[in-house]
């Protein structure tokens, strides 16, 4: 195991990150400008990364799969950032947010890196301020927060729903400035599609210019990989369409370890699948959680009559309604954990409570919330979510509850990486989403848009110079050099394999198919024989794909089906790994819930004797099963509890 | 529910185009636009034809990416939404429904329907931003701002970057796109510093790239799918005005001393 080293800097966990940042090399400014970084993916991480390097004076290369790098999916994320500013004067502080995170990932996060995010949260709130970012303001003209996801204390600051979309146009207007200072070139329409590696370091890329369909070479002492999370695997979810685990698949590939793959997070307030030709899913902020209440009938001819239509949802009187969180866990109500509340659902759903024309829903209701607090305030706090839900599924929640079901949203797995977030791969690192290191095995809501902003404005500018101090004597790399050359050949005869498979079916035929499969056996509740059928069908999938692919059109031109089939020959291989993982696991954890493994109420039944660890698995060949190494976690700071929210 | 399509085929940017008619039948009315061209797209795959090409990313109206020219108007018929969150209950059984591509001199046509909006890119890095470094910024709450102005701030800021408004200008315009970044900024303490020189160098940038001038149809307004105002356009004029006035002033009392 001793390749697993997540060089955790010594001392007591609030003073490591000082301490490592005393202690780190720098790069002298004459020297950063001969050095060369490629960041992947220009979302919160990416951009912020990418402008935030840019500044310092290293020559950064940024690839995006969009047409510009504002449209990266961090833009769809609605309720809000984390930071510990204690504005509201209700008693946080960074340790509280440390310890929330940890709780809230189920003690499946390394503690060291956690605390840095907290620590370095208040700092991104002051930056993204000082970019323009309108977050939301008290008549005082000062910074409003809310309550979020499971906290108890009002930590958020948000910008209506939209605070992913101003963060990153915050990111992206950082970034800008660096493009027309020079600093940083933009790769707009790229599929990066393979890591380049040289005596062992990470050295550069392969990508395909999606309009010409040109295969690039681009070379660079380090690389940086922000390509986002993997949700896609399961074919609907919340992710953008061309949300993709390529890039950090082909370093895994190459080398760098995939770590806890399976542990996706399942988000409970989505709209409900309407049918067939559903290509995603749509998210409606968690924050409507905060004045919405969570309700299926409690009787089963309710059921049946909404279903037929003979009632409408506010004819069940009060006492025949099942508001089933609020009974559950009395204490956090309808704001319990993402996880938590998604499996609630369901296991209304599958008792046969379920509302809506699948019934594969339930209600969240805001009659209560209006009739309190007035329709105008409801309006301000969720009036375009309001509208948004309105627009999809043709009915008013200031009228009638809304309907909702669990999707997927968020992978707190990928790739592998120590504390200076760097992956197996030396000079290769992971930020963002794409990484795993923060949050456990079920993320709190809010913390994803400020794990990104830290990795990219504050962590990686620091830890990256560490790295790159020992490479200002090695020259600017030759990308016809026999690395890349093989590299780019093997890109190109995969493209040709993929292109020239002859088959029937579409390849968004397949990826329907492995999704169905990722859902169904590996989704909100998962077992042993489910799993071990997933393997074989998955398995099985993988021939008929590559033998019964059809793909129209040139390898040369604009050619959206072959990037599509890149993307699923990669989810196919990934999907088989998550299984893997949810099968070595045996314990339920955050968004992994092991039926085998659940206390007599229902609940996730942690192992810590035997699971306290890190899986992180190391590629051996297409037809061999990945190997899993462990990390074992070291709690110092926080005593392991089961999580009760009741 | 069946449709017939008339959509905008065109190999690359130099090829020539023409509309090109498509059934397709069965579909749900609660099933999206793009569901309806997915339908149509795997339809052509199986059967050996050549699929349409579309942007779109996040299908859920936020990201910017889709866009389409729907029966003669941006993301089509129903105000206020993009075109991924256009339902296909917004026709009738039975409609016919043309589908074209942005059309502008700064937009070049890629593939179908699918055009190059690196223009509005290159506005925005020509000045749409507050030069401030990672690090060394103050306290969030040491500048005060007022909601009122925070929150018009935020209307501006709610902008995609579709081009929407550039494509239902008759003269091709990006004016309300400009008008929005030069307002979200110059409402705002933190932007306001160098609100004078951005205005300028957005504006140069933008008659660089090819876009037109406002003739206040308002039809940018009325196709916006965030519902961004022409007053907008109304403060970056005045931004302009005000900036071009007060260089000349300093310029005057330059060349006095």
């Amino acid at each position: 195991m001793t390749r697993l080293n997540a060089r955790i800097p010594e001392g007591p966990v609030a003073e490591k990150w000082t301490a490592y940042k005393s202690g780190s090399k720098l790069v002298n400014p004459n020297n950063k400008r001969k050095l060369d970084i490629i960041v992947i993916g220009t979302g919160l991480a990416g951009a912020s990364a990418a402008a935030s390097l840019g500044q310092l004076g290293y020559n950064v290369k940024v690839f995006c799969y969009q047409d510009t790098p504002r449209r990266a999916h961090s833009i769809a994320a609605q309720g809000g950032i984390n930071a510990a500013k204690n504005y509201p004067n209700d008693g946080d502080s960074a340790y509280r947010l440390f310890y929330d995170t940890i709780k809230g990932g189920d003690y499946r996060a390394r503690e060291a890196n956690v605390y840095r995010l907290a620590q370095v949260s208040n700092q991104i709130i002051d930056l993204c301020v000082a970019q323009g970012v309108p977050f939301a303001r008290e008549y005082s003209g000062l910074l409003t927060n809310r309550s979020f996801g499971g906290a108890q204390v009002s930590r958020t600051f948000y910008a209506r729903g939209q605070t992913g979309q101003q963060l990153l146009l915050g990111a992206y207007s950082a970034l800008s400035r660096q493009i027309a200072a020079g600093t940083v070139k933009l790769f707009n329409r790229r599929d990066v599609l393979d890591m380049v590696l040289v005596d062992g370091k990470a050295r550069g890329i392969i990508a395909r210019n999606l309009v010409t369909g040109e295969i690039e070479r681009h070379a660079a002492h380090a690389v940086v990989l922000a390509n986002g999370g993997y949700g896609n695997v399961f074919f609907l979810s919340t992710n953008a369409m061309g949300s993709n685990v390529t890039p950090s698949w082909s370093a895994f590939r190459k080398g760098a370890m995939f770590a806890n793959p399976s542990f996706t997070q399942i988000h409970p307030t989505c709209i409900p699948v309407h049918g067939d030709a559903q290509s995603k899913l749509t998210l409606m902020s968690e924050s409507l959680r905060n004045d919405g209440r969570i309700w299926v009938p409690a009787k089963m001819k309710d059921v049946e009559k909404l279903r037929n239509k003979e009632i409408k949802p506010s004819d069940i009187p009060e006492a025949d309604r099942d508001y089933y969180l609020e009974r559950r866990y009395p204490a956090f109500g309808n704001l319990v954990p993402r996880d938590v509340a998604s499996r609630a659902a369901k296991e209304r759903c599958d008792a046969g409570y379920g509302v809506g024309a699948t019934g594969v829903a339930v209600f969240l209701d805001f009659a209560d919330a209006i009739k309190r607090k007035g329709h105008d305030a409801i309006d301000s706090l969720y009036g375009n979510l309001f509208q948004m839900y309105e627009q999809i599924v043709a009915e008013s929640p200031y009228e009638t509850p809304m309907m909702i079901y669990p999707a997927v949203h968020y992978t707190m797995g990928g790739l592998w990486v120590d504390y200076e977030l760097m992956t197996t791969i030396p000079g290769l690192y992971a930020i963002g989403e794409c990484n795993f290191s923060d949050h456990g095995a079920n993320r709190l809501g809010a913390s994803a848009l400020m794990q990104g902003l830290a990795d990219g404005y504050f962590v990686l500018p620091y830890t990256i110079g560490n790295y790159l101090a020992n490479e200002i004597h090695t020259p600017r790399f030759d990308n016809t050099s026999s690395e890349f050359t093989l590299a780019a050949q093997a890109v190109t005869d995969r493209l040709k394999q993929i292109k020239n498979s002859g088959g029937k079916e579409s390849v968004d035929h397949f990826h329907r198919r492995l999704g169905k499969i990722m859902w169904e056996y590996c989704g909100m509740a998962r077992n042993d024989a489910g799993l071990t059928e997933a393997l074989y069908l998955i398995t099985e999938l993988r021939h008929e794909f590559a033998r019964g692919v059809k793909i129209p059109g040139g390898l040369d031109e604009y050619n959206p089906e072959i990037e599509k089939a890149c993307r699923v020959a990669d989810f196919i291989e990934l999907g088989e790994l998550m299984v893997r993982d949810a099968q070595q696991r045996k314990e339920s954890c955050g968004g992994h819930f092991r039926e085998e493994y659940q206390t007599s109420e229902g609940e996730a039944l942690r192992n810590d004797d035997e699971f306290a660890f890190v899986g992180a698995w190391e590629y051996s060949g297409r037809d061999a099963a990945a190997k899993l190494h462990r990390e074992e976690l070291q709690f110092n700071e926080i005593k392991l509890s089961q999580r009760s929210y009741k | 529910m069946n449709f017939t399509l008339k959509i905008w085929r065109q190999k690359n940017v130099t090829a020539k185009g023409e509309m090109v008619s498509y059934d397709v039948s069965g579909i749900s009315p609660d099933s999206s636009f793009f569901e309806m061209l997915d339908t149509l797209n795997q339809k052509l795959i199986t059967t050996g034809g050549d699929p349409v090409a579309f942007d779109h990313d996040c299908r859920e109206g936020i990201c910017g990416t889709c866009s389409l020219y729907i029966n003669g108007r941006p993301h089509g018929p129903v105000k206020g939404v993009t075109t991924c969150q256009l339902h296909m209950r917004a026709f009738k059984d039975g409609d016919t429904i043309f589908i074209e591509p942005w059309r502008a001199k700064a937009f070049p046509i890629i593939r179908d329907l699918i055009v190059d909006r690196s223009a509005l890119d290159k506005i925005i890095q020509a000045g749409g931003y507050v030069s401030v470094n990672t690090g060394g910024v103050p306290d969030a709450n040491t500048i005060p701002v007022p909601k009122e102005k925070s929150d018009a701030a935020f209307d501006a800021a709610t902008c995609i970057g579709c081009g929407a408004c550039v494509a239902a200008c008759s003269n091709a315009a990006a004016m309300l796109f400009i008008g929005a970044k030069v307002s979200h900024l110059a409402l705002l303490p933190q932007g306001r510093v160098e609100a004078a020189t951005r205005v300028q160098k957005m504006v140069a940038c933008m008659d660089k790239q090819g876009f037109g001038n406002c003739s206040n149809t308002y039809a940018c307004e009325f196709d916006c799918p965030k519902g961004i105002s022409v007053a907008n356009i109304a403060r970056m004029n005045r931004e302009f005005l005000g900036a071009k006035l007060f260089s000349e002033k300093e310029r005057v009392i330059k060349e006095s001393l």
